[in-house]
């Protein structure tokens, strides 16, 4: 391992060139002298963890917030890069993290949006043709944003990019979205483009991807910069420990005993209730006591739908599609799914898993009233403390005391908070969705950690993630959802990657069933 | 004239007001402010519109004056919900509350002034062709202002690069201040172009179709080109078909009135209200439509953060 500050071998002069970049908010340091350059064609990781400084830094370089301190020098001249307009003025593009894009607007409007007047007038439907098939990137101009994939819609972004003819591309956690097939793809893609000599930031806290694909990596701890390495030579674990300044936590062992069904999911089918949603066909799936089952996916598959009908926040008109504890639970609504022994950890923290202005105590009242926590008809507020009080202190949770409002916790803490909230009700059944999304390494194997412990209990879990990794580590069984079916559950040891990738791209869905499409951009604008 | 072209004249005529002040108020919405004010703004119009032309007898300043009094009444509410992001729902009923307290003070005096309206222009060789002449050249010269503007609506939002952008900025104004548009400043100008609507409506009404001023003479219509918007899921043409349907039924109204239909007069003065809404819920009950043309952002206020 090279530290920071070691000389480049490489003669010229840097694309971008940070020194001494501080940025400073009122309640925490977000980056501390960071310094940073980038070659000309060259792809260069900035790995850390959430909260580490990245996006900052990141939201720095392209314009969006000033620094407090330090330097910016592009090309070897030194600049000001007042806004993002500035920016894209240098030749620094940018595709987000959370898609900046138009729904209701076709491929065609999005881009023009973001190019100047000259570049965005006449030809502009060839020359999208154009870059789109240069670099492995099919789009059609004038198809609706909101009828696309993730995948594609990512696809929008990054060709929206290449047409400001960008000499340095920053890209925010791109494979966050995608199938690992479409992740081999995008690499392609960013290869060919350093070739031509367009320099990549490429932000990430996947280990195994920046391996796969950088020239270089800083690593940001806590924000600052704890090592400078070149990731091919370096092994996951090395990388991991600048990282984190440790090893990564690994959970203990599974202890296989499984029992009876509890959760049972027989033939549900619902239609959306959006017009952006996907419809669920045929869902079947049995989860067992002192068994994780997983549900693998692209997001935007189903899962919010599937989510809302196992939940009881959307009732099915058969009852008997979900069976609760050998009781048809599917005309039951949420309170009487939990009644029979339902915890449920929603993907959305504030909004649906906790009211954002509620504190701590209300927010646990609001799922645990049946632990004794009301009385008469009236709330036991000693006893309601008493149990916000307990859950901070067996799940770790870093806030203020049970009267902190929700909305102050970190996303990380908060997801702690409603974990074991729904984990000490002693449930039966629990269903958890993205439960680490967004959440710091340390967080996350600490959550992961509790299902294993629950399911070890005797309970059955069902987990919804995106994050492959995640899945093969804590599931017995993996499934997979893709256009609101969903794949057999098979053993998670007689699987692998790739073919879980297989089947998000829908691989196991019946040739007459795929080209079915659940809404058709009928209405279009400018007609 | 016969009566045929007497009822398209007269059909047109009603819808006017509304066609002014929807559209206006569709291109507001469509930036992702919600103005509830149309009626006041309306009312600001009507009375600046008659006080200017009963002091310098010309109708056509008047009107001018009305657009220019509707779109300063709609800054009070740009001032107060854009720039320091109050309630849309609650700046705007406020402003319509204003607006016809405002109005019906500053035009006491003229209660009982007559005026010379604007009327329909003879056009010779055109307007005595028959049938056909009076019903394409017969109308009020703002009757086809109106039509004018929704043609420039239309090209605008769907056409034009700036409309785009306004698009755009309804949608998602945190998207198109990351792309670098004054989100803020777009919003002004759509709420300016929407009470400047809404002036040249209420001007409409009180120089051209009834050349008087009575307080709170825009009966309601304020509202309704509000849910006309609405109900037209935010497409002009919609809101055209809208606005003469009211007025057709405007017209039906008081026919059954002059007949002496037994129908009590309320429930007749209800009827235009009632059936433009009904009509056009049951035409609008497209889920998918709704979706794709409703302003994502509408009535949220926007910071741009830092």
């Amino acid at each position: 391992m090279t530290l920071a500050h070691a000389p480049a071998s490489d003669a010229r002069a840097p694309r971008l060139a940070l020194a001494g970049i501080t940025k400073i908010y009122p309640s925490v340091v977000a980056n501390e002298d960071v310094d940073l350059d980038v070659a000309p064609g060259e792809i260069h990781a900035v790995l850390g963890e959430n909260g580490a400084g990245k996006s900052t830094l990141m939201k720095i370089i392209y314009g969006v917030t000033k620094p407090n301190a330090g330097t910016i020098r592009w090309e070897g001249r030194e600049v000001t890069i007042a806004n993002p307009a500035r920016a894209r003025k240098l030749g620094i593009g940018m595709v987000f993290q959370h898609f900046s894009l138009f729904e209701t607007l076709t491929v065609a409007e999005n881009i023009a949006l973001a190019l100047d007047r000259e570049r965005a007038g006449g030809d502009l439907a060839t020359r999208i043709a154009d870059v789109s098939t240069h670099y492995g990137l099919p789009l059609d101009p004038g198809r609706h944003v909101h009828s696309m994939s993730v995948g594609e819609r990512q696809r929008v972004e990054i060709v929206r990019c290449l047409l400001q003819d960008p000499r340095l591309l920053i890209m925010d956690e791109p494979t966050s979205v995608l199938t690992p097939q479409a992740v081999a793809r995008l690499f392609e893609t960013l290869r060919r483009l350093c070739d031509e000599g367009c320099s990549i930031l490429y932000i990430s806290h996947k280990l195994d991807e920046i391996r796969a694909l950088c020239h270089r990596a800083t690593v940001l701890r806590a924000g600052r910069v704890t090592g400078t390495c070149d990731p091919r030579l370096e092994s996951s674990a090395s990388l991991a420990r600048m990282m984190i300044g440790g090893d990564l936590p690994h959970p203990q062992q599974r202890e296989a005993k499984t029992g009876e069904p509890r959760l049972v999911i027989d033939g549900l089918s619902l239609d959306a209730d959006d017009p952006f949603g996907t419809t669920l066909h045929d869902i079947r799936l049995t989860v067992r006591a002192g068994e994780i089952v997983g549900i693998a996916g692209v997001s935007g598959n189903g899962q919010k739908e599937l989510m809302a009908a196992l939940s009881g926040e959307r009732t099915v008109e058969r009852a008997g599609a979900v069976r609760l504890m050998d009781a048809d639970a599917g005309r039951l609504d949420a309170e009487e799914r939990r009644a029979l022994g339902l915890a449920f950890v929603p993907e959305e923290r504030l909004g649906r898993g906790a009211v954002p202005e509620m504190t701590l105590a209300e927010n646990a009242l609001l799922t645990a009233h049946r632990q004794g926590l009301v009385r008469h008809g009236f709330v036991a507020q000693a006893r309601v403390r008493e149990y916000a009080a307990d859950t901070i202190r067996d799940y770790r949770v870093k806030a203020g005391g049970v009267d902190a409002a929700a909305r102050s916790l970190s996303g990380g803490n908060l997801q702690k908070f409603i974990v074991g909230r729904e984990i000490r009700q002693h449930p039966k059944v629990l269903i958890a969705a993205q439960p680490t999304w967004g959440v710091d390494v340390g967080a996350a194997a600490q959550i992961r950690q509790a299902l294993i412990d629950l399911s070890n209990a005797g309970v059955a879990v069902l987990v919804v993630s995106e994050e492959l990794d995640e899945l093969f580590e804590i599931c017995d069984r993996l499934a997979v959802i893709a256009q609101g079916r969903l794949s057999e559950a098979n053993d998670t040891a007689a699987t692998d990657a790739e073919e879980v990738g297989l089947l998000m791209s829908g691989s196991f869905i019946a040739a007459g069933a795929h080209s079915e499409r659940e809404f058709s951009p009928a209405g279009a604008i400018g007609s | 004239m016969d009566t045929l072209a007497q009822l398209v004249i007269l059909t047109l005529a009603a819808g006017t007001p509304l066609v002014y002040a929807a559209l206006g108020e569709l291109v507001t919405e469509k930036a992702g402010v919600l103005n509830l004010g149309v009626e006041g703004m309306m009312l600001v119009g009507a009375v600046v519109a008659f006080m200017v032309a009963a002091k310098t007898g010309s109708p056509w300043a008047g009107v001018v004056a009305g657009t220019i009094g509707g779109a300063a009444t709609s800054l009070v509410f740009g001032a107060i919900a854009l720039s320091l992001m109050a309630n849309q729902v609650a700046t705007g009923l406020a402003l319509s509350l204003f607006g016809v307290g405002l109005s019906a003070f500053i035009g006491l005096d003229y209660v009982s002034v007559v005026i010379d309206g604007i009327k329909a222009v003879e056009i010779p060789g055109l307007s005595t062709i028959p049938v056909v002449g009076p019903i394409l050249f017969g109308h009020n010269p703002l009757v086809y202002l109106s039509l004018a503007l929704f043609a420039a609506v239309q090209w605008f939002l769907y056409r034009t690069r700036a409309g785009l952008v306004l698009r755009a900025v309804g949608e998602s104004p945190q998207s198109a201040h990351a792309i670098g548009y004054p989100v803020v400043r777009i919003r002004y100008l759509a709420v300016m172009f929407g009470g400047a609507c809404s002036g040249l409506a209420g001007a409409y009404l009180s120089v051209a179709l009834t050349p008087l001023w009575v307080e709170g003479m825009t009966a309601g219509r304020g509202w309704i080109a509000l849910a006309l918007v609405v109900f037209a899921t935010w497409k002009p043409w919609r809101v055209l078909i809208g606005a003469y349907l009211f007025g057709g039924v405007t017209l039906a109204s008081f026919q059954a009135q002059a007949l002496g239909v037994a129908i009590p007069a309320q429930y007749l003065s209800m009827l235009p209200y009632a059936a433009t809404i009904v009509v056009l819920a049951i035409i609008s009950r497209d889920v998918v439509t709704i979706r794709l043309n409703a302003p994502a952002s509408l009535g949220k206020p926007f910071h741009s953060g830092t």
